[in-house]
């Protein structure tokens, strides 16, 4: 056991950043808008996350801009998927495209330069627990952040009338507008929010993770989490499951190239996608096979009250 | 107000829409990653200049322009022709990366005699690796309906780690002082160069599979097929298309396209195998497919502007010291752009006299 806590307690660690972005997904699918551009949003959230850390020495403001950073590079998306009616994978790839290249055009001058970041605070108490005192209780403060917002989010989609709306414009925007509410607004709204949630998850990794910025930096992780909330069947609950899976996937990865087997580095590096697809595999066999998994019926599908059938 | 706004659906496009609106997306996008570039401190004029003066300026450039465009036009044949059946394969870099892995394996374990030989087993050797990666989507897709957008991204990073393990492993060039790179390919695994240019036999095997593609497309049954699922998949499988099939089938011969343009990017071009030799061609392969609102001819074209894109990128590059990272951000804009200007290829905006009440 005592060989598994720090194995653990680094899974929640780097499966956070996945967290944040498969939560802000799976609101953005709920309401029926598919971004694609998770990758590109993280970037840009750990770019503009870093720099305004670096110039201010405040992280939180640095998470805050991050967060506004994606709602306005989502608001676009938004914008091609809900009012123009685009062809959300496309926009989305867009998106992913545009903030690598615009992440690592402006980030160039800040390679190599550190930041102090998010620093572990333990909880009082809490971390005293044996067990999943240090595995869930001793980390930085966006940990426990990611922790409310899964309980919150939990509570908003499936307690509110708020998240009743939500859930009702991903499965029919008709409904929506005949209750008086503008379904276009709806998706405005949790297609930015959900963006700013990716971005930071972006910020995370370059405040929290590895306290400095690199080009490509998230590796993948943005597509992940476009893959997690399939796992995550659009619920909270199960994203934080699968964030925690793929973080200690990346985990024990490093752990065993550290230890120095013979086993080459590029195949260990190769785990977590292709892990990813077993998940993918796994999930869409059993939903072959008739088990329930509720997608949002109108996911992807663009809606234009002037052409309501 | 005298006048309202109307929004009408379109339901015929004619020529203006086809040819002429994405000219203007493209104009405008290159406005906006303009407005962007200034954001980001760097000068749109200079660098458009630079871009446009290093590309099309000299006979060099304009040959570099074609050296970029043909796997490009290569891995832009194998998206569109998933795309055309509305099956989203993301996946051209990996497939594009296993290609060339395929193919250096064939030139490292072949005895390296007659040229005609070592190429078409080089060729054969890609295509089976590249319609090997598409496969696996493809047959996931068609068996259990898992979602090709991730699969064949996924898999993405797993061909470029896979080839990189060979490439600092077993590959590994042993006199190239640490540096990860194959050994040189013998002469006979090289295509041969046209005019003295970097131009390489890859530019006649990217005419042909325009030609071929857009011959399947409109002329046999396969292609009347894509087209009938692409078009409307239920009434297809009315007509007794079997989709599973299809997909699986499409995704080979997709993978299989995008493996050839690593090899002729490899055997044409670099003469070895190194990291990172696709800067994203996969990728930029979509674009060019979505772009040439997948017409063969339009595949061509945009793969020179886009060639022209990235041979300016270079120049701007050393010029200007901006990363390739610009290109990309132009890229992003242009899709951005395109996809914003179909609104008025769907909608009509009339500027209606509002009735008296």
């Amino acid at each position: 056991m005592d060989v598994l806590i720090p194995v653990m307690a680094a899974a929640v660690r780097s499966g956070t950043p996945i967290l944040y972005a498969t939560l802000g997904e799976i609101l953005t699918e709920r309401s029926g808008v598919q971004n694609l551009g998770l990758e590109g949003l993280m970037l840009m959230g750990a770019f503009s996350g870093f720099s305004v850390t670096y110039s201010t020495g405040d992280p939180w403001l640095g998470v805050l801009t991050a967060f506004f950073v994606g709602v306005a590079i989502s608001a676009v998306h938004a914008f091609l998927s809900v009012s123009v009616g685009a062809n959300q994978v496309v926009s989305g790839l867009a998106v992913t495209m545009f903030g690598t290249g615009a992440s690592s055009l402006l980030g160039r001058k800040m390679i190599g330069l550190t930041v102090k970041g998010f620093g572990k605070v333990p909880v009082p108490l809490l971390s005293e627990i044996p067990v999943a005192g240090p595995v869930l209780f001793d980390h930085d403060p966006l940990v426990y952040i990611s922790y409310g917002l899964v309980l919150f989010l939990l509570w908003f989609i499936f307690r509110t009338r708020q998240g009743l709306n939500l859930r009702a414009v991903g499965e029919s925007p008709v409904v929506v507008d005949a209750m008086g509410l503008s379904a276009a607004r709806l998706r405005y709204l949790y297609t930015m929010i959900g963006g700013g949630m990716a971005a930071v998850g972006g910020a995370y990794l370059s405040l929290a993770y590895t306290k400095m910025w690199g080009e490509g930096m998230s590796a993948g992780r943005g597509w992940i989490a476009v893959a997690l909330v399939i796992f995550a069947v659009w619920h909270p609950a199960r994203a934080v499951l699968g964030a925690y899976l793929f973080g200690g996937v990346g985990a024990m990865q490093l752990r065993i190239q550290a230890a120095g087997t013979s086993f080459p580095a590029p195949i260990m590096m190769m785990m977590p996608y292709l892990f990813t697809i077993l998940v993918l595999l796994v999930i869409s066999v059993k939903k072959g096979k008739g088990i329930l998994i509720d997608a949002p019926g109108a996911l992807g599908v663009p809606y234009s009250r002037e052409e309501r059938t | 107000m005298r006048y309202r706004i109307v929004l009408r659906r379109r339901y015929k496009t004619g020529v203006f829409f086809e040819g002429i609106l994405p000219v203007i997306s493209i104009i405008a996008a290159l406005l906006f990653a303009g407005g962007a570039l200034l954001l980001f401190g760097v000068s749109p004029l200079a660098a458009y200049r630079a871009m446009f003066r290093g590309a099309l300026g000299s006979g060099y450039g304009l040959s570099e322009v074609i050296v970029k465009a043909i796997p490009l036009v290569i891995s832009g044949v194998a998206v569109a022709l998933a795309f055309r059946m509305k099956v989203w394969n993301i996946g051209a870099e990996g497939q594009i990366y296993l290609g060339a892995l395929a193919s250096a394996a064939a030139v490292r374990f072949l005895p390296s005699g007659n040229q005609v030989v070592m190429l078409l087993a080089m060729t054969a050797a890609a295509i089976i690796a590249g319609g090997a990666w598409g496969y696996i989507a493809g047959f996931l897709k068609s068996r259990w309906n898992v979602n090709e957008v991730i699969t064949t991204l996924m898999l993405n990073y797993v061909g470029i780690h896979l080839a990189d393990h060979f490439i600092y492993g077993p590959w590994r060039d042993p006199s190239s002082l640490g540096f990860p790179m194959t050994p040189p390919f013998p002469p006979s695994a090289r295509l041969p160069l046209f005019f003295g240019t970097r131009v390489h036999l890859g530019v006649l095997a990217a005419v042909l599979l325009v030609l071929l593609f857009r011959l399947v497309i409109r002329w046999t049954r396969w292609g009347f097929e894509i087209r009938a699922i692409g078009d409307n998949p239920r009434a297809a499988e009315y007509a007794g298309i079997n989709y599973g099939r299809n997909v699986a089938l499409l995704m080979f011969i997709s993978g299989a396209i995008a493996g050839l343009a690593g090899m002729t990017e490899i055997a044409g071009l670099q003469g070895r195998l190194q990291p990172g030799f696709s800067p994203g061609y996969g990728y930029t392969a979509i674009i060019v497919a979505w772009l040439a609102r997948l017409n063969p001819w339009g595949i061509m074209m945009v793969s020179f502007f886009m060639g022209v894109l990235l041979v300016g990128g270079d120049t701007i590059q050393v010029i200007m010291r901006l990363p390739l990272a610009s290109v990309q951000v132009i890229q992003g804009c242009i899709l951005f752009s395109v996809l914003g200007f179909e609104f008025f290829r769907n909608y009509k905006v009339l500027l209606l006299r509002r009735e008296r009440e």
